[in-house]
């Protein structure tokens, strides 16, 4: 048994805001207060000027699978300066922005992150994706599957017949072990394969006669009837173009009311016309946001520096490699999605940069409600995610982010209301955003929140007013109820479990789904479904 | 361009200033030295610089234990032995010199931005690799990728100049940026792979597929033969007046440099048509 005492608890969940707390935990999970003789053989941890946070939950980042790797192979450059040798409990690892699997597990538990999810896998390379996982120790960990450019959904809207394809998404995430369903430009990345995009959500995905528009209201219908404990994660389309924000917007209307989270939301809100002109869309955006209290977002925060980006997002990556000129891997995975990697540089004194890292934080600023409004970088796409609390600094320090805005190029200083506003996260706000509201979004009830029967995943950060230094080394994180990491070092390693979700479905879709992999697939359907024992330790999380 | 005297180039060293250092072993087993650096020396004792950290093979251990060291707070470094399988020699240098009495490992003189080193046998792989300025002299012959980019870098040597007496590798100057490297014998395919600016000299034979994929930059074939791509496109006949210029610099430098190569006129192809095609090859064709 360990009691935390004397610590600053936030623990937004059940509306502790600061107070002065007793944290109790045993077997993995938070117990009430024992008796006084209990607690002479318990380990007493003084947290005295200390905060004590539930584990960072991390909602979107790109960590593990198939792309992952493809970035890690194709970056020797990101990995050679940049190496950690092996500790008497810790693997050797290397790699900045796509750092190997054990160097990410440790990685995150040094910010005190518990809980990760790769925010998009393929199915058909959903078994490589677990591979990895079973080598990311520290933290929990889950998979989101991409559905939005899938050849048989497709055909089922187009057939209307959403039953069907209720069904077969039940089987698809069963059989890849995945967590939520995962929309990436939906229809674009199909039309790539004929070279073309989509640019509105009513234009026609070639060869299946539906629109980007019925895609995603057919997932979310689907998501709300299989009660997933996630809402479809929606990459949306015109990513990165300017005049973005209005497409945009129109998703969130699209939508009518159905649950919905837009992830990296900055690279999605763009003003201006493509071709002519780029400002920031945040104020557009972000009033949409405000107005339907059925979406929840993740910014995706550009940090300057090196960054690989990586998206089943084909056309996008192909855009970029012209733009900038840098390397490009383009990626077809058959009758399901698409992908590509370009490494680049985000420069203060590039103007298109400077908008994308304003674009960012005024929609941090601009959201109302923290619960709706995550934390990410698209680790590793708009930033590294051990820049989070970089990120958290520029939220709660309005002078530090004064400053930095001083720094940014002349010409992106011009078109943005940044300057003005004024608002300063609170870190009752920030553990809401990092940790409390993005465990509610994913539907994980045991995460966090420190009220009674949840996870004893704790993280226990010294208090002081540099709040970058204070969020990049916590003194104490305990996951599942074991000390993990100390004055932000492994101690030991410790393997997470993998969360998935099993809706059921009806058997009869297998047939259909038989002949679809006879006529289609490179692989049979025996072979397809990942096996249970490519997942070691991992939980069921039941839908409603 | 004939044999060298080195008399311009290479100043002549004060050997009782130096510092020795000779490998005690002969070994197969791969010593990264990065740390026989002249910058690190100056201002150190003898006992200083036998504490400074290499690797042998995994083991780290200090120069002391691999070399007996001579002489004490000199940027001038001899090192003698069976040197083979030392790498990283003059990495980072930028300033002295260092003479390597035989054969060398690879990674020689990488980074490195000043100062000059001179190997009197033949040189590993990477030599030179990231270079910035300073001269690296190689007697004997180069390995392949001198003056390259390390894998996934977007450009490779960045200044400075490489001369090698005997034959270079595959991927000569690959991604260079700037600089001069100049071969007296042979080099192997893909001498200027995707070179951005910079200069390759090639007394020798040229090997294939030279240039492939190059932005800007000069490779020069004083041999009157060379294939090429077919992405090159053919120019013209001249008499480079640069290149008159860059000969009598090497002339200076000690180099015998024939007539005929001086006043001599040349073929030019531009290319790489595959991408930008700024650059170009000049082949000699007779006075």
């Amino acid at each position: 048994m360990i009691g935390i005492i004397n610590g600053e608890v936030y623990d937004p969940q059940n509306g502790v805001n600061g107070q002065i707390c007793e944290i109790w935990v045993e077997n993995g999970k938070i117990v009430p207060p024992p008796d006084l003789e209990k607690r002479g053989g318990a380990q007493i941890i003084d947290a005295s000027g200390m905060v004590v946070m539930p584990g960072g939950v991390d909602i979107h980042s790109h960590i593990v699978g198939a792309k992952v790797n493809a970035g890690r192979k194709f970056r020797p450059e990101d990995h050679r300066d940049h190496v950690r040798s092996r500790t008497a409990y810790t693997r050797s690892g290397s790699g900045y922005t796509v750092p190997s699997t054990f160097l990410t597990g440790y990685g995150y538990a040094e910010l005190g992150y518990t809980t990760v999810m790769e925010a998009a896998t393929a199915p058909l390379t959903a078994r490589h994706t677990h591979e990895e996982l079973e080598d990311t120790p520290m933290v929990d960990k889950g998979v989101f599957i991409t559905m939005g450019n899938n050849h048989f959904i497709m055909n089922c809207i187009r057939t209307k017949q959403l039953e069907k394809a209720r069904h077969y998404v039940a089987w698809l995430l069963g059989a890849s072990k995945g967590y939520a369903i995962k929309i990436v430009n939906p229809g674009g990345v199909e039309n790539w394969k004929w070279g073309r995009n989509v640019s509105t959500l009513d234009d026609e995905v070639i060869g299946f006669g539906v629109t980007p528009r019925q895609i995603i209201t057919a997932l979310a219908w689907i998501n709300d009837e299989l009660g997933l404990p996630h809402t479809p994660h929606i990459h949306g389309i015109n990513l990165g173009q300017p005049g973005s924000a209005r497409t945009t917007v129109e998703t969130i209307k699209a939508l009518e009311g159905r649950r919905a989270h837009l992830c990296h939301l900055q690279f999605l809100s763009y003003g201006g016309e493509p071709g002519k002109s780029l400002r920031s869309g945040a104020l557009e955006v972000a009033r949409a946001v405000n107005e339907h209290p059925n979406i929840t977002v993740d910014i995706g925060q550009v940090v300057f520096g090196q960054v690989t980006t990586m998206t089943s997002d084909g056309p996008l990556q192909y855009r970029l490699h012209q733009l900038t000129g840098q390397k490009w891997i383009n990626d077809d995975v058959e009758g399901e999605t698409g992908g590509g990697i370009v490494p680049m540089e985000y420069k203060r004194r590039n103007w298109i940069n400077a908008i994308q890292w304003i674009t960012g934080l005024e929609l941090f600023l601009l959201i109302e409600d923290p619960w709706r409004v995550f934390l990410t970088t698209d680790h590793p796409n708009a930033g590294p995610f051990f820049c989070y609390p970089q990120v958290i600094k520029l939220l709660m320090d309005r002078d530090y982010r004064a400053e930095m805005l001083e720094k940014v190029h002349p010409r992106a200083r011009k078109r943005t209301v940044l300057a003005e506003l004024d608002r300063e996260y609170s870190l009752y706000e920030i553990a809401i955003i990092t940790r409390a509201g993005t465990a509610r979004a994913l539907g994980l009830k045991n995460k966090g929140h420190l009220g009674l029967g949840a996870d004893a995943d704790i993280a226990i950060y010294r208090k002081m007013d540099d709040k970058e230094a204070m969020f990049a080394r916590p003194y104490l994180v305990l996951k599942d109820g074991q000390i993990v990491v100390r004055d932000g070092q492994v101690l030991h390693e410790y393997q997470g479990r993998t969360l998935y979700v099993a809706p059921s479905y009806d058997p009869g879709v297998e047939s259909d789904l038989r002949t679809h992999f006879e006529e289609c697939y490179t692989v049979s359907f025996e072979n397809y479904p990942v096996a249970p024992d490519y997942l070691p330790r991992s939980e069921v999380v039941s839908c409603t | 361009m004939g044999c060298i005297s080195c008399a311009g180039f290479v100043i002549a060293m004060s050997e009782t200033d130096a510092v020795t250092l000779r490998l005690k072993e002969p070994t197969t087993i791969p010593i990264e030295a990065d740390s026989i650096c002249p910058d690190l020396f100056v201002g150190r004792s003898q006992a200083g610089i036998e504490s400074l950290p290499a690797f042998y093979g995994r083991r780290k251990v200090t120069l002391g234990d691999l070399f007996t060291v001579e002489g004490e707070n000199s940027d001038q470094v001899i090192v003698e032995g069976a040197l083979r399988y030392v790498k990283k020699i003059g990495q980072r240098m930028t300033r002295g010199r260092v003479v390597v009495r035989g054969d060398v490992g690879l990674h020689l003189g990488a980074y490195m931005r000043g100062g000059e080193i001179v190997v009197e046998g033949n040189a590993g792989d990477w030599a030179g690799a990231h270079m910035q300025g300073g001269r690296i002299w190689i007697r004997g012959n180069a390995g392949h990728l001198l003056g390259a980019a390390y894998r996934g870098e977007k450009r490779g040597m960045n200044g400075g100049v490489i001369i090698v007496e005997g034959n270079a590798g595959r991927e000569v100057g690959a991604l260079m940026r700037r600089g001069l490297i100049v071969v007296l014998g042979d080099v192997d395919e893909f001498a200027g792979v995707r070179m951005i600016t910079g200069s390759i000299f090639v007394s020798g034979r040229l090997g294939a597929r030279a240039g492939a994929g190059m932005k800007r930059g000069t490779i020069v074939a004083f041999a009157d033969h060379a294939e090429l791509l077919p992405t090159f496109r053919y120019d013209c006949r001249f008499q480079p007046t640069f290149l008159r210029c860059y000969l009598l610099q090497l002339h200076a430098w000690g180099m015998s440099i024939d007539d005929d190569r001086l006043e001599g006129f040349y073929r030019r192809y531009h290319g790489d048509l595959t991408t930008l095609g700024k650059g170009e090859i000049l082949i000699y064709d007779q006075r």
